[in-house]
């Protein structure tokens, strides 16, 4: 889900991350929105959700867009479904 | 080669998985369950919560299948994950393999099990005696 604002002149999109498992339970809810620049990457989106959670997420967290897994150089398209993966544990 | 995944908040029935891959070409079936266990590392557990992010498991699951078949040569192939809570004893994961011969029969379900362990997103949290919670993380531990 995207949102697109203009604020101070500098274009925004907002961009809702699905949270599962304990990322869920350390940012209080099953999804959080990011604002990020357009063209932004998922390296990009990492560094936005570390920002407020520094403690909560390992070095490199897996992301999933369109539930596939990311590269960090990929590029966030708007309507994209972007989620942020804890350490899976099936089986 | 047929294949089948699927997540279930039901309790599995592993011998509707025996039926569904059963095949006259196959010399060898195995059926591998995953159960809840009553400890994890020392500690009492009285069951786990399993949660899933649902749709890309069932696509991870169902590509997990795919390269099987077609690396193994299998008959058929069936797997189920279930979600939600189970107790002790519980079936959490079962996988069905068919095959014209036994060593490719075992190396497929033993392949499945550990591609799910790899990359199917699931997660689950542990009930322990004492009555605390907590999400289970395999990357910090050492796989048994």
């Amino acid at each position: 889900m995207w949102r697109s604002d203009v604020h101070f002149g500098v274009a925004t999109t907002t961009v809702t991350v699905l949270l599962f498992a304990s990322y869920a339970d350390a940012f209080g809810g099953p999804q959080v929105e990011v604002p990020l620049a357009p063209q932004s990457t998922v390296a990009d989106l990492v560094t936005r959700l570390r920002d407020g959670h520094p403690a909560e997420l390992p070095p490199r967290p897996l992301v999933a867009v369109n539930q596939e897994y990311a590269m960090y150089d990929q590029v966030i398209e708007p309507g994209d479904e972007v989620a942020l993966i804890p350490p899976v544990a099936g089986g | 080669m047929p294949y089948h995944a699927s997540l279930v908040d039901r309790p599995i029935d592993p011998a509707t998985l025996l039926r569904v891959v059963a095949d006259p070409a196959a010399g060898a079936t195995t059926l591998f369950l995953g159960t809840v266990r009553d400890t994890d590392d020392g500690r009492p557990v009285t069951g786990i919560d399993y949660h899933a992010y649902a749709g890309m498991a069932v696509g991870q699951l169902g590509t997990i299948l795919r390269e099987a078949a077609h690396r193994y040569g299998t008959c058929s192939i069936r797997a189920e994950h279930r979600i939600g809570y189970l107790a002790v004893g519980e079936i959490s994961v079962a996988i069905a393999v068919s095959h014209e011969r036994r060593a490719p029969a075992l190396a497929a379900a033993q392949y499945v099990i550990d591609e799910i362990k790899r990359r199917v997103p699931i997660w689950k949290r542990e009930h322990y005696a004492d009555g605390s919670r907590q999400w289970v993380d395999p990357s910090a531990t050492v796989p048994a």
